[in-house]
């Protein structure tokens, strides 16, 4: 197990240098920050100068090595667009991006769920139909235009909701929610919704196929011989059964919603992670670029390896493969 | 929460805001935020302009952008020449309590011209200062040079104390990777102070009750909310979330004119959009250039349709341009403001005489996020362009990819759009753009011409004390400009800013800088 650990760790730390080597690859066709930097009246020299100071001549492996020195020691430099601490400007964005996302994950599974089993079960009628048709239309609607839909809805037309922002938020040592304010609740409902739309269809339709497979196996056909009640049966027995892969998905979604909440922050102005990579990438802010593909690498690396690990404990098999593999060519 | 708690949490929501409607909080939805609350940050004309309701420089703009006395009364130059004593304004406080005296702004000339500031480039003269009283500046410069006070209109000036207590008497140097108090507290003279602020969400502005102006506006307040997506702040701005906008996207405006609650408030821009030639030997490609040659250029320019340009393009809201500057600059001649007749025949004659052959291919070189419907006017003016004969190679992309481009000389045709900030006179364009690449100067020749006789009058014209010789000065350079079509003016572009009805008066700025200390609310106003 501990040799499996170690591997699984050696391959995640990989991932990460991959990740930033590409970025770094990629930076170099972004344009040059010194002149989205410098004042209009700056001379050549000038510019020159600063591009110097900020190593931005040197080789892409130097700057790539430096990169990965400092990161490793938690130093991802200063933005130089806020010229604030990289680090301090993304732990102030992050609260904002995980609560998004965590809202959006509960919306996504409180409506999803339900659908889905409604949908199995009355999968001739109607309204399954007409359900699964919109459910179509939710996966096929890009996220912009259903945060644009959802404003003139409930902003413009009958001004319930606001359009942008985050409204009121409380510290909570460096935690700052937005959940103990009305105003931040009434904020988060419409970008919540838009990020959930997509999850919802995908909840609901694994939920659905599922519980079609669930509801042929003969412990459901047994209970309802019993006469246990049908609502019973599908929404406690036969669900319960379907929920292991439904977290299993909604955790490694987890990565997705971050990398997705980039479009809704923009849509909404939701102060986030999203919104201030977007930012970057117009100004060419290599360090807040860096920083914020690592960190999402980080995030997407770690969910993976922690699904790994707990499949590998739950199933030895997995955790013995490669000394299965080796024995079988030894 | 079901949906009624929703509208329970907004009625609450309303009701706050109810007090603050009545106390007049001004909500700007801009389309970006402000980088940092220090203006010595970088040089970012929004960044100073909007920090400019906090700092104040020694002179200022009034409502007509001429010159007036801010935290300075009055100024001479001495017997020397180059000596500019400066009387400061008494009885002025910072926001913090501390007094202004002329240590002030000693410390912010130091700061802003120290060799890390990224701002320095807006004070080019400065050289050294000295402090005569309390209440009395000497400002030394590198030589005669007539326009200090239009530079010192954008050098906001900081409370000494409080950046040596702070440790922020030097710009922040972000090479050296060392973030600076300033950054994120401001304290300086102006109307308004910097209440609190989250960066991408909001930065509150109080009015300060202590300011040493009689203050035209009636705002208690005023909070600069980004709105980084159009439909989005065009959405803000209808359901009355914000009251004004700078930006209203251009493709938005008979919908906003349309809603009873908005009012579009539209104008023409300082900013001149022209195109530029290369001067060099060869093209990018390394064929020869057919550019330097003046009868080219001016076939070029007879082949845009301008008035077409003005009419489909712009929509008819852009002020089609013959001089390289707008008419409210100092400089501006209307006899230099004349266009072609748009003549494709001669043209093309001009080309045939010019020895260019038929198909010559070049790259023509435009900015995605640049000037206004910069891609569609490029487009036309490239396949205007083809109809001559000729093949230009379209290249759009953002900015940070296509300057590199620019600067270095490695593209041919280009777009360049310039308002003259900070400095509002037609010196700026000639100094930056016209002269010789050489030293500070012609920073933007990016075609690489030389015309000395340009450059003699334009180095004369900055030495210049006397104002009306110094315009005809630069008036001459600027028709060497127009008769060797050095650059193409198009038009200056439209500008349009949005206001709810809850803002009784906003005056619109030909240089797009919001004013707010002009600003009311209400019916009071």
């Amino acid at each position: 197990m501990i040799a499996f650990l170690l591997k699984r760790t050696a391959n995640a730390a990989f991932v990460m240098l991959a990740v930033a080597f590409l970025a770094f690859l990629i930076f170099r066709s972004f344009g040059d920050p010194v002149e989205m930097m410098v004042n209009e009246q700056a001379t050549q020299a000038e510019r020159a100068e600063l591009r110097e100071r900020l190593g931005l001549n040197d080789g892409f492996l130097t700057q790539y090595i430096r990169f990965v020195t400092n990161a490793v020691q938690g130093d991802f430099g200063i933005s130089y667009r806020n010229q604030q601490d990289v680090m301090v400007l993304i732990a102030e964005r992050l609260p904002a991006t995980f609560e998004l996302v965590l809202v959006a994950t509960v919306i996504s599974l409180v409506v999803g769920i339900p659908l889905g089993v409604f949908t199995a079960v009355h999968r001739n009628s109607r309204l399954a139909d007409a359900l699964q048709l919109t459910s179509i239309v939710g996966v096929s609607l890009p996220s912009f235009v259903v945060g644009i839909l959802l404003i003139l809805a409930f902003s413009v037309t009958l001004g319930w909701l606001p359009a942008f922002g985050r409204g009121e938020t409380v510290d909570i040592g460096w935690w700052s929610t937005g959940l103990l304010t009305p105003s931040g609740r009434a904020a988060l409902v419409l970008p919540a919704i838009s990020l959930a739309t997509f999850q919802i269809t995908l909840v609901m339709r694994l939920v659905r196929a599922e519980m079609l497979e669930t509801l042929r196996t003969d412990y459901v056909k047994f209970a309802r011989a019993r006469g246990v009640p049908r609502a019973r049966v599908h929404w406690i027995h036969a669900l319960r059964n379907c929920l292991m892969p439904v977290i299993t998905l909604t955790g490694m979604q987890i990565g997705n919603l971050i990398a997705f909440a980039l479009v809704t922050e923009t849509v909404f102005q939701w102060p986030g992670m999203g919104l201030l990579f977007i930012q970057a990438v117009t100004f060419v802010d290599i360090p807040v670029m860096a920083a914020y593909l690592m960190l999402v690498s980080f995030i997407f690396v770690v969910l993976n390896t922690i699904v790994d690990v707990t499949y590998a404990w739950v199933d030895p098999r997995l955790r013995d493969d490669t000394a299965a593999a080796g024995g079988a060519n030894g | 929460m079901t949906l009624r708690h929703y509208l329970f949490a907004t009625a609450a929501v309303s009701a706050l805001a109810l007090p603050a409607q009545a106390q007049n909080i001004l909500d700007w939805g801009a389309n970006r935020d402000i980088g940092s609350l220090d203006p010595y940050s970088f040089g970012d004309s929004f960044t100073i302009n909007v920090l400019n309701h906090v700092y104040e420089g020694l002179v200022r703009y009034d409502r007509d952008l001429t010159i007036e006395p801010a935290l300075a009364t009055s100024w001479e130059i001495l017997d020397d020449q180059v000596t500019w004593r400066f009387t400061l304004r008494e009885g002025v406080t910072f926001h913090n309590g501390n007094a202004f005296t002329a240590e002030d702004v000693q410390a912010s000339l130091t700061r802003v011209s120290h060799e890390t500031s990224p701002l320095k480039g807006n004070l080019p003269a400065y050289v050294s200062s000295e402090v005569v009283d309390d209440y009395t500046i000497d400002i030394t410069l590198n030589g005669t040079y007539p326009l200090l006070l239009n530079d010192l209109t954008n050098i906001h000036i900081f409370d000494r104390d409080w950046l040596v207590e702070n440790n922020a008497e030097l710009p922040t140097d972000i090479g050296a990777g060392v973030e600076g108090y300033a950054t994120y507290n401001a304290n300086g003279t102006g109307p308004f102070f910097v209440e609190s602020r989250q960066p991408e969400a909001q930065t509150v502005f109080t009015v300060n009750p202590d300011w040493w102006d009689e203050p035209q506006h009636n705002l208690d307040g005023f909070v600069l909310r980004p709105v980084t997506s159009p439909a989005t702040r065009v959405a803000a701005l209808l359901s009355g979330e914000i009251d004004f906008t700078n930006d209203a996207p251009v493709q938005d405006l008979p919908r906003l004119a349309a809603a009873p609650t908005v009012n579009v408030l539209e104008g023409v821009d300082l900013r001149t959009v022209m195109i530029g030639f290369p001067f060099r030997e060869t093209l990018a490609s390394g064929a020869p250039n057919p550019f330097a040659d003046r009868a080219v250029r001016e076939a070029m320019y007879k082949a845009i349709d301008l008035n077409l340009i003005h009419e489909r393009i712009m929509r008819g809201k852009s002020r089609v341009a013959g001089a390289v500057v707008a008419p409210p600059i100092p400089g501006y001649s209307e006899d230099l403001d004349t266009i072609p007749e748009y003549d494709l025949d001669g043209a093309k004659a001009l080309l045939e005489e010019a020895g260019v052959s038929e198909g010559l291919s070049f790259e023509f070189n435009c900015l995605s996020d640049g000037l206004v419907n910069e891609e569609q006017f490029c487009q036309a003016i490239a396949s205007m362009w083809s109809r001559l004969g000729l093949a230009p190679q379209l290249d759009v992309a953002p900015r940070a990819v296509q300057s590199p481009k620019r600067t270095g000389g490695q593209t041919d045709v280009y777009t360049l759009g310039w308002a003259t900030l900070p400095m509002l006179d037609s010196y700026s364009p000639l100094i930056q753009i016209f002269h010789s690449k050489e030293g500070n100067s012609g920073v933007f020749n990016w075609g690489d011409w030389s015309y000395p006789e340009l450059d003699a009058l334009v180095q004369a014209a900055g030495q210049e004390l006397d104002l009306e010789t110094r315009l005809q000065l630069q008036n001459d350079a600027m028709r060497i400009i127009k008769d060797e079509h050095i650059m193409i003016p198009l038009h200056q572009q439209p500008m349009a800013w949005a206001v709810t009805t809850s803002v009784s008066e906003m005056p619109l700025f030909p240089d797009n800088k919001p004013r707010l200390w002009f600003a009311r609310m209400g019916s009071d106003g």
